[in-house]
């Protein structure tokens, strides 16, 4: 019985293992080749402890961690703001459409180099990026749940002669609560992408730019710490954001 | 997509013009008042002029620069999206077809999905340098996961009773992956490489602007950095519209391809 859930336990680990088994020994094999591009695992492992031993780790993922949050506040402020707007009138989700197709598709990178113009370098340009490209899930996630809100709250709050401002903080806001938090869910996950890859591209900040300059200083044991640890906090965020949702979803109600 | 698109009448659409093209006023009004600075926002005059110019439009002044980026960002796009379905069906029926493999490999893909694809920029640049081919494989590794990932919930979510009914008219595998396998991952197949297609036009781009490959890319972030603004706005135009159209291509053709399953 033990062993069965031992071996359930065990069982996600060995295919990474060998996986990361198999990379040692590639660039073992290379770095005694005499290539420099690549360095073997438990070399990142230790530049990986160096660098959260100086601060500097700490210090880059609490910058790209902040931005994306604030950046994500921003976007599904406005987001959800216009989402319930347009879902609770016909008239101004049929009259905006045409202008969210048309300005939705834009890729949200292409802003880069915009955002340098307008703002420069710094978290200002990030934070733009980061709420345009959470901006658009939101409005659409958000538009599409207040539409789907059971009519008859809708009538209820007619009846009881509640203001727009009330109906939308009483009754429209509390009934999609949960649909809310599976866009704000999805939001988290661009939000942290975006701003890596902002960071990537131009920022010179954050964990993004730090795995950048560590391949351009040929330290190509940083750069492995530097996307294992991206992988890690993406990973993490992604699975808190997955608990948050389903603990929401069980208090109000919602099957699991 | 539902009831809703379709009550659009035409005095809707017209009303939905209308807000656009006031939005466009809206930008002429604030750029050629100067209440935004010039420097970052273009009139849309001069924005137009630079997209006619770049598109070789204009009457034999321009230079058709555009025109030749917009070429290299699509074919960069299209051949690695192309790439990461081939792959991402292919390896997604492998894993899927088999609980034994997906019990082994299916947590390592959910811990890399969340990673940027982008993030493997710097990966790339140091094993294949800068060169079109690592742009080209980051796009079709970026792009690859939600294929992959739909393929294998696809494989995964096929009806207990349609394998024993496989099994009872001994199909063998690859008759079992091809005649319902496959045709049951369908919906999640084309929802993943819908989202692929963004994936790919985004890595497409930010791998220009870093490998320095000719594109829309690089060329906007040229003209951001000779503060040529109209040229940066007319190349996020360009990418607004390949955006656009790849995505209402590919809506399009999910649409027919899935007509089987509407009743």
């Amino acid at each position: 019985m033990t062993e069965g859930r031992l071996f359930r336990w065990l069982r996600p680990w060995v295919f990474p293992a060998v996986l990361v088994g198999a990379f040692e020994w590639y660039a073992r094999r290379a770095a005694a080749l005499g290539s420099d591009a690549l360095a073997p695992p438990s070399a990142a492992a230790k530049a990986f402890v160096g660098a959260a031993l100086d601060g500097s780790l700490w210090q880059a993922t609490g910058f790209t961690l902040g931005t994306a949050a604030l950046g994500l506040l921003i976007g599904a402020v406005l987001g959800i703001a216009l989402g319930l707007v347009l879902g609770l009138s016909r008239r101004a989700a049929q009259l905006g459409s045409v202008s969210i197709e048309v300005l939705r598709p834009v890729p949200s990178v292409a802003l880069i180099p915009l955002a340098m113009l307008a703002f420069g370098f710094g978290v200002r340009m990030e934070l733009a990026i980061v709420a345009f490209a959470t901006f658009w899930p939101l409005l659409v996630l958000v538009q599409s749940a207040v539409q789907q809100i059971e009519p008859r709250l809708l009538e209820v709050s007619r009846v009881l002669g509640l203001s727009a401002r009330e109906r939308a903080f009483k009754i429209v806001l509390p009934a999609i609560v949960p649909r809310l938090f599976v866009a704000l869910r999805l939001g988290v996950a661009v939000a942290l992408v975006v701003a890596v890859t902002v960071e990537i591209a131009a920022n010179p900040n954050g964990m993004g730019y730090a795995m950048m300059i560590a391949q351009q200083s040929f330290d190509p044991a940083l750069m492995l710490a530097w996307l294992g640890w991206i992988g890690v906090v993406g990973f993490a965020v992604n699975a808190g954001m997955v608990l948050l949702q389903h603990v929401v979803a069980r208090r109000m109600g919602v099957a699991p | 997509m539902n009831g809703n698109d379709r009550a659009l009448s035409g005095l809707n659409w017209l009303g939905s013009f209308a807000v656009l093209c006031a939005l466009v006023a809206l930008w002429w009004i604030a750029s050629n008042t100067g209440w935004v600075s010039r420097v970052f926002l273009p009139t849309p005059q001069a924005t137009f002029a630079s997209l006619l110019e770049g598109l070789n439009l204009s009457g034999g002044s321009g230079n058709g620069e555009l025109l030749a980026f917009t070429q290299a960002t699509v074919g960069r796009m299209v051949e690695g999206w192309l790439l990461a379905s081939l792959f991402g069906v292919v390896l997604g029926a492998a894993i899927g077809v088999s609980p034994a493999v997906r019990a082994w490999v299916q947590p390592t893909l959910e811990f890399i999905r969340p990673l940027p694809a982008s993030a493997l920029l710097p990966l790339a640049i140091s094993i294949f340098g800068l060169n079109p081919g690592m742009v080209l494989f980051v796009v079709a590794f970026g792009a690859m996961w939600p294929v992959l990932l739909a393929t294998v919930h696809g494989f995964a979510a096929v009806e207990p009773r349609l394998a024993e009914v496989a099994r009872c008219l001994q199909m063998s595998r690859a008759a079992y992956i091809w005649k319902m396998g496959l045709p049951n991952a369908m919906p999640d197949i084309l929802a993943g490489m819908r989202l692929a297609l963004t994936i790919a036009l985004i890595v497409a781009v930010v791998g220009e602007m870093i490998a320095s490959q000719s594109g829309l890319g690089q060329a906007i972030l040229l003209a951001a950095r000779a503060f040529r603004a109209s040229d940066l706005f007319a190349g996020i135009v360009l990418l607004g519209l390949i955006g656009f159209a790849s995505n209402a291509l590919l809506a399009f053709a999910e649409k027919r391809l899935l007509r089987w399953q509407q009743p």
